[in-house]
């Protein structure tokens, strides 16, 4: 599998996704500089997590109109799977390549801690290792995770199966959402699946010592449906 | 500019006789600028006036060592050819002034003098003493001091892994803010500020200098008083993401040999970095100022030499490297100007379009800085408190729910979740423990680090005070099975003018060199922060220590949570229920009185050996310092943390039963243990004094069969305060 990790100024879990990619696939994958206007052949394209532009403006806004992202679409566009964690997923919705906003946290402070999800949809090369409605537990760690969109847009992500993760109550807590967002929602596809956005980041659960190991499946799976 | 005299010298905080030395050694009036460069320079803050005598009787070295106190932070070796970076530093004034900003350029400037030297920071750590819960300002200042320290070192992408946070009266006018990084860098790369090389480019990289922060330094270095708010201005403004792309470029220019010396701009700004790089290596520095990047026009040289503005380095260069240097910091977006020269002068020239608009010798103005042996005075002796002079509670237990679910004993959840202390992804011991462990990354290794210091103890009896403070930060390591490397300490005081205050540091440094020596766990660098007095009204003495250990193994390493049910709890050391200026004396019946437990140096270094040694052979199953609160509250933490429950039997000896549970004797761990036997005749063979106090297990702590209480009970009142309280208004 080879995956390329768009890196802006402002990344700063560009080294823990590829070290995950790098020990599930045993390839390193390249870092590419936000500047360049091309993409080598890929299998796999991921935006990290992190503060690009120092989530100046709104989180992701700026990063979505780097020179790369032009290049990023059109990739996604062709069906490469394209993956964006955390901030990552706040610069899919600030392009349009998946709908819906990511606002502050309904607490209005930033949280890191374990949370649960549930896999919804497995359905895709991202979900495919995992089990339908699998619990896993995945550290989140931001300030702007409240997934919004209008309802007629909220009824058809479900009604077409793209909404990937729910956060979920467990160990007795009566409510498992800790940021708001609208229907439980943790991580959304695009249309045909290709394109993941999520607030968990699963690459900080491949460890046992570290974190956990529920985000390996993901990884697996990406370089069983990806290998070639 | 020929009208600096006295009376601006007295408001530049600079004293008569000091203000003659100024005279003596310009052989003239100085300009304001020279002046005001000074002024910065001799505050308390950057000079260690009162302190500098008492510090050097620290130990300082180590075969460890690899540089100890005096540049941006101080280094030890840890093996594999890796060095650990790390530092504490204060930003008390600037956070009682504007918690948020002040919280934040505090996190920042450390990290920057951990990376100026060539290391990554992997963590942050801090220590945080807030005033009375219940004074008007508290709530507003925790709110922004957490947010200000989780904003900047979030967006950083360095975990915020652990600290203390405490919360009494007499912070009600000053809360201290002391943040702590821990980099790594290979031994061979290590960066250092002398400048050499005569005619070598100075070269300003980072943000922009704007009018923020002026006079930080000299505010830092003074008492507040009523009219605190007017200091807003001098509180800088912190922009983490800038500091990102410096550490990125700094570390991408570091991995060539370009630079000879670097040094962060931190208090006191360009002046401070370009004197101390100019007086390290022996040289002068002149710089031209309309070189110098401004954020606005204008500004005139005072203002460009005593701007506090962020995220700024000043560097000398190899001769011809400029370019590549600059297309690095051009790729990050980020300022680079060529904005002097080394000079074999001697001298700090600074120049405007050509024309001097200063001109001081860089020797006699770090080397004549003013040094004081301030009178001081010992603080008297307290009497020990018999167990009679406190009354015996009915049930022992009752009051253990209230003091986990108060201010100082209660869960830091709610500050430590919005820290991201998860990123970079080898965050092996989270907050919560006694130290908290990152993994050394793609290795099997880790560092430890924990920040402590128990002011209540220094406030009764200095000397005790800091030697507690060290033991402590020396057994938080043991616990987890790390082996003590070296620690940073930031001593923060009241005004040191004040011959009691003065004694108060002389007696706290001379117990924090005593433990050091003791435990070959030396002082490699550290910050002072005097003057915390508003109205006259000092802190408690709060000498916080800051201590690395390395973990050689993560597989053999201990937590605090009960691991299981049925183990044997064995406590460790001495226990002769020394309840004098205790927490339970504090908090439940609500005085301050007594000597402080003593601090058996000898019996902590066997102790602490001997738990780190059983933790490393894989003997031990959770382990937990005592300290705070007692033996109880030590097995109530690990009962909590396990979601498990305990019976315990006291020995029952010439001791009563609540002085057995809530003494703070020194020295003293609680393990669990597959095999007591075992682990009781290794004691025995080492000297140490170990015992069966029971055994792990159901859902409640059980004291002699007598006295019970449910763990859900006490993590319900040890969960809630710090979340009630703060969603109060």
């Amino acid at each position: 599998m080879k995956s390329a990790v768009i890196v802006f100024p402002g990344s700063n879990c560009d080294r823990d996704i590829a070290v995950a990619l790098g020990r599930a696939s045993g390839v390193a994958p390249e870092m590419i500089w936000h500047r360049e206007t091309t993409l080598p052949l890929l299998d796999l394209i991921v935006l990290p997590g992190g503060f690009a532009y120092g989530d100046y403006l709104r989180g992701g806004a700026i990063a979505a109109r780097s020179p790369i992202m032009r290049a990023v679409a059109e990739r996604a566009n062709q069906g490469v799977p394209l993956l964006g964690i955390c901030n990552g997923f706040q610069v899919l919705t600030e392009s349009s390549l998946l709908p819906g906003v990511l606002m502050r946290n309904a607490g209005l402070k930033y949280i890191c801690r374990d949370i649960h999800v549930r896999v919804a949809s497995t359905e895709s090369v991202f979900t495919q290792g995992y089990a339908q409605d699998q619990l896993l537990r995945i550290p989140i760690a931001h300030n702007e995770g409240n997934y919004r969109a209008q309802e007629s847009m909220l009824d058809r992500l479900e009604g077409e199966g793209l909404v990937a993760f729910r956060y979920a109550a467990c160990d007795g807590s009566a409510d498992g959402n800790p940021n708001g967002s609208a229907r439980d929602i943790a991580g959304i596809f695009n249309h045909s699946r290709t394109v993941l956005g999520l607030m968990p980041h699963p690459e900080r659960a491949v460890d046992p010592a570290h974190g956990g190991t529920d985000g390996v499946a993901m990884f697996e799976g990406l370089v069983a449906a990806l290998a070639r | 500019m020929s009208d600096v005299n006295q009376a601006l010298a007295a408001e530049h905080g600079l004293s008569p006789s000091e203000y003659q030395t100024v005279l003596s050694i310009m052989g003239r009036e100085p300009n304001l600028t020279e002046l005001g460069i000074f002024s910065v320079m001799w505050s308390e803050h950057c000079s260690y006036k009162s302190s500098r005598i008492w510090l050097k009787t620290l130990p300082t070295s180590g075969p460890q060592v690899i540089c100890g106190p005096g540049e941006n932070a101080g280094v030890v070796d840890i093996g594999d050819g890796l060095a650990a970076v790390f530092k504490m530093e204060s930003h008390n004034h600037p956070s009682f002034i504007e918690p948020y900003q002040g919280a934040a350029t505090g996190v920042g400037g450390i990290m920057r003098d951990v990376f100026t030297m060539g290391a990554r920071p992997v963590a942050n750590m801090n220590a945080l003493r807030f005033g009375d819960p219940d004074h008007p300002k508290t709530r507003h200042l925790v709110a922004g001091v957490v947010a200000g320290i989780g904003g900047y070192g979030n967006c950083m992408g360095v975990p915020t892994i652990g600290g203390e946070v405490n919360f009494d009266p007499a912070y009600n006018g000053n809360i201290l803010v002391n943040a702590m990084t821990v980099g790594l860098a290979p031994t061979g790369k290590i960066f250092y500020s002398a400048a050499a090389g005569v005619g070598n480019p100075v070269v300003y990289i980072g943000s922009k200098t704007g009018r923020d922060g002026i006079h930080g330094a000299t505010m830092a270095s003074a008492q507040f008083d009523d009219d605190t708010d007017e200091k807003r201005p001098t509180v800088q403004v912190g922009d983490p993401f800038t500091e990102k792309l410096l550490l990125e470029a700094c570390l991408e220019l570091m991995a060539t040999d370009a630079i000879i010396a670097i040094q962060d701009m931190g208090a006191a700004g360009l002046t401070s970095s370009t004197v101390e790089m100019a007086d390290k290596g022996g040289v002068g520095i002149e710089l031209n100022l309309e070189a110098v990047p401004t954020r606005e026009d204008g500004m005139t040289p005072y203002e460009i030499m005593l701007s506090e503005s962020q995220e700024r380095m000043l560097m000398v260069l190899q001769p011809g490297r400029e370019a590549q240097a600059r297309a690095i910091f051009e790729k990050w977006e980020l300022d680079f100007a060529i904005i002097g020269r080394v000079t074999d002068s001697g001298h700090f020239v600074l120049k405007v379009d050509g024309a001097t608009v200063a001109d001081i010798p860089v020797a006699p103005l770090v080397n004549e800085a003013p040094l004081y042996d301030r009178p001081w005075k010992t603080t008297p002796r307290r009497a020990v408190l018999p167990h009679g002079a406190i009354a015996s509670p009915d049930d022992p237990l009752a009051v253990l729910a209230d003091l986990l679910g108060s201010a100082n004993f209660c869960s830091r959840r709610w500050i430590w979740e919005q820290y991201d202390h998860m990123v970079m992804a080898d965050t092996n011991q989270r907050p919560g423990g006694d130290a908290a462990i990152i993994r050394i990354h793609a290795t099997t290794r880790g560092l430890a680090i924990t920040t402590d210091c128990t002011p209540r103890y220094c406030h009764a009896d200095p000397e005790t005070g800091g030697k507690q403070a060290v033991a402590e930060a020396w057994r938080n390591l043991c616990a987890v099975g790390a082996r003590p490397l070296a620690l940073t300490n930031n001593l923060n005081f009241g005004n040191p003018e004040r011959p009691s205050i003065m004694g108060q540091f002389v007696g706290c440094v001379a117990g924090i060199a005593a433990a050091s020596s003791a435990f070959d766990f030396p002082v490699v660098s550290g910050n002072v922060s005097l003057y915390n007095e508003t109205n006259g009204e000092a802190i408690l003495p709060t000498p916080v220590i800051g201590g690395l250990g390395l973990v050689d193994d993560l597989d053999r390493t201990a937590r605090v949570a009960f691991a299981g049910p049925d183990q044997a709890i064995v406590l460790i050391g001495d226990t002769a229920g020394w309840l004098g200026a205790s927490a339970y004396l504090a908090q439940i019946e609500g005085r301050d009185e007594g000597a402080p437990p003593p601090v058996d140096l000898p019996a902590e270094r066997a102790n602490g050996d001997f738990v780190r040694q059983c933790i490393n052979a894989g003997d031990v199953t959770a382990c937990h310092d005592i300290s705070d609160g007692g033996l109880i509250v030590a097995v109530a933490e690990m009962a909590m943390a396990g979601r498990l429950g305990a019976r315990i039997e006291s020995p029952k000896a010439d001791l009563p039963l609540f002085a057995w549970l809530y003494g703070e004797d020194q020295a003293r761990y609680v393990l669990t243990v597959e095999n007591a036997d075992s682990l009781l005749a290794k004691a025995r063979a080492a000297g140490v004094a170990a015992m069966v106090i029971g055994r792990t297990g159901g859902e409640s702590l059980t004291v002699d069969d007598a006295y019970t209480i449910s763990v859900n009970e006490l993590r319900a009142a040890h969960e809630s305060w710090l979340p009630t309280y703060m969603a109060a208004s």
